[in-house]
């Protein structure tokens, strides 16, 4: 049978599987021979992928197989795979092997999943374009001229291009939910603290999640119910009871569902072919019997300033264990400071250095207050502002991103129009919120067909809601 | 931003920048600075500042994993080591 993982979802892949039309091995093989090195979507791709594969194929002939069991899956290269080598797309983790599983890892190894390689990121997570990765940029398949956008760029790639049937990314800011938009996939960040960070390579620890990538709104669903769950290696993560209760106590039908467009941030430097798109795509959820309701996110306009404090702040402490000592590059120099200096100076890349001395800015005595504390309290007030919306709507549209895929280059030296581009996607990182970019359609650019996304925002927890929402669109 | 002051930065955050990079720098960390500074305007009452609802979580210390299980795996990243020891260039 002719495998085309460009299209198979999980459950057609797994029912193929158990049938014996096809075996994993031949299912793996499908998806490294879709690799194209000319878009480097991968950092590195494993050299026992048809081993893992093999012992697949062993589960499924004794009967032992789940749904995810010879799975192939492709992840970014920031979270920890024992024994593989996790750059985090970043010289100074160039030849890093992890020590330990990542506990979505963990997770997804018992379930059978089959991983093919790391895929290109922006260094440390930080960039919207993968632009910023040491090992090259992540071209967009749609159109080879312009980024597959970021941080996760690779992982949106592979899923596009059926080098994997679903991939993980993180998201600290629109990392999933970006590239997902310009590669015409979906991608979803969970709530905060609803799957582990355990072994993940931290950016900016109260604003990571890790989240699925997918063709189909419930391949991301069967990963998401995979990596979820409290886990006792991540103090942030919550306590499985708590989003048990809140699932039980809500379940409406669709027609009484309410989606709230905050129109008074969807207008200013926004491409309009994106809001003909959107206006497009609010026709549809009304046809399909949603209530749609204008609301008012009154300092949303400051959430992504306030993203931008905050973050480099959290990064400059992260990143400050890049010593060169215990792992990692190790540039010499006459003493130990002139080690450090050398250390990071050499490997970390222009962005990174950037917002270390941002956040070493924003945290230092005299600035703390203005900036650091500001922002933590204006998080505080953005949060009440959608704990007051959510009051009289069930979920809150908007478009992933202002535009559709930029060209490579455009944005590489303003660091500050790059930052533009998150627009519509920091605040759910700001608030916690989990969020998904739906493929909505397409822009046409250069006579190149580019897809655009549809961005859905729940309250916390409840992304049993968002997957329902998007399921009907 | 004076250079004067990307270079005290860049001390305080152990990266060694060229004469080139410090000049670029203090033209884009005044524009960003510039641009995250609109959070002045915003009077955010008696909010105070306060991450997450969770409170000094922490593990059980119990039961430990066999010693020296990842000890070998580790000191394989280390970039200088001896007799199962990290080697660092002397302090004092």
């Amino acid at each position: 049978m002719k495998i085309d993982t460009k299209i198979l979802t999980i459950r057609e892949a797994h029912e193929h599987l158990v049938a014996g039309d096809f075996t994993a091995c031949e299912l793996a093989q499908a998806c490294l021979d879709n690799i194209k090195p000319e878009l480097n979507e991968f950092i590195e791709v494993f050299d026992d992928v048809l081993e893992q594969a093999k012992e697949a194929d062993e589960k499924i002939k004794n009967g032992q197989a789940t749904l995810l069991t010879g799975i192939p899956m492709a992840i970014k290269n920031n979270i920890l795979i024992k024994g593989k080598r996790t750059t985090a797309g970043s010289k100074i983790l160039e030849n890093y092997k992890a020590v330990y599983d990542a506990t979505v890892i963990r997770k997804l190894k018992e379930a059978g999943v089959i991983f093919i390689g790391g895929t290109n990121m922006d260094e440390f997570a930080m960039g919207g374009s993968t632009e910023n990765s040491a090992y090259g940029v992540t071209k967009n398949p749609y159109d080879k001229t312009r980024v597959s956008g970021g941080s996760s760029g690779g992982s949106a790639v592979a899923v596009t291009t059926g080098a994997c049937l679903v991939a993980l990314g993180t998201d600290t800011g629109g990392s999933i939910r970006q590239p997902a938009s310009f590669c015409g996939v979906v991608g979803m960040k969970p709530t905060y603290g609803m799957v582990s960070r355990y072994g993940t390579i931290a950016m900016g620890s109260s604003l990571d999640q890790i989240g699925p990538f997918g063709k189909t709104i419930e391949d991301v669903e069967i990963i998401f119910d995979c990596i979820r769950g409290y886990d006792d290696m991540d103090s942030t993560s919550i306590p499985d009871k708590t989003y048990e209760k809140i699932e039980k106590s809500l379940n409406k039908k669709q027609t009484e569902i309410k989606i709230g467009i905050p129109r008074h941030f969807i207008k200013d430097g926004i491409d309009e072919d994106v809001l003909a798109n959107f206006e497009d795509s609010v026709e549809r959820l009304k046809k399909l019997g949603y209530k749609i309701k204008e609301i008012e996110l009154p300092n949303l306009d400051f959430a992504l300033a306030v993203y931008y404090i905050i973050m480099p702040a959290e990064v400059s402490t992260n990143l400050a264990r890049y010593d060169g000592v215990r792992y990692g590059l190790s540039e010499e120099g006459k003493d130990l400071l002139e080690g450090y200096l050398r250390t990071k100076g050499q490997g970390f890349g222009k962005e990174v250095r950037r917002r270390i001395m941002l956040g070493t800015y924003v945290l230092s005595a005299g600035y703390y207050d203005a900036y650091y504390n500001k922002a933590v309290a204006l998080r505080e007030v953005i949060k009440d502002d959608f704990r007051k919306a959510f009051e009289t709507v069930d979920v809150i549209i908007t478009p992933t991103t202002p535009t559709p895929a930029f060209k490579i280059g455009e944005k590489s030296n303003d660091p500050l129009q790059m930052y533009l581009s998150d627009i519509f996607t920091v605040s759910a990182n700001v608030t916690g919120l989990p969020a998904i970019s739906i493929p909505a359609g397409f822009v046409e650019r250069d006579e190149k067909k580019l897809p655009l996304g549809l961005q859905i925002i729940t309250p916390e927890m409840r992304e049993e809601l968002l997957f329902k929402v998007s399921q009907s669109f | 931003m004076e250079i004067k002051e990307i270079e005290n930065l860049a001390k305080l955050c152990r990266i060694e920048l060229t004469n080139d990079e410090k000049k670029e720098l203090s033209g884009e960390m005044d524009s960003i600075l510039d641009f995250v500074n609109q959070i002045q305007t915003v009077n955010v009452g008696d909010k105070k500042e306060s991450i997450g609802q969770l409170r000094n979580i922490m593990r059980e210390d119990k039961n430990p994993h066999e010693s020296g299980l990842y000890t070998k795996d580790i000191l394989e990243e280390a970039p200088k080591t001896e007799s199962g020891y990290i080697k660092v260039k002397k302090i004092l």
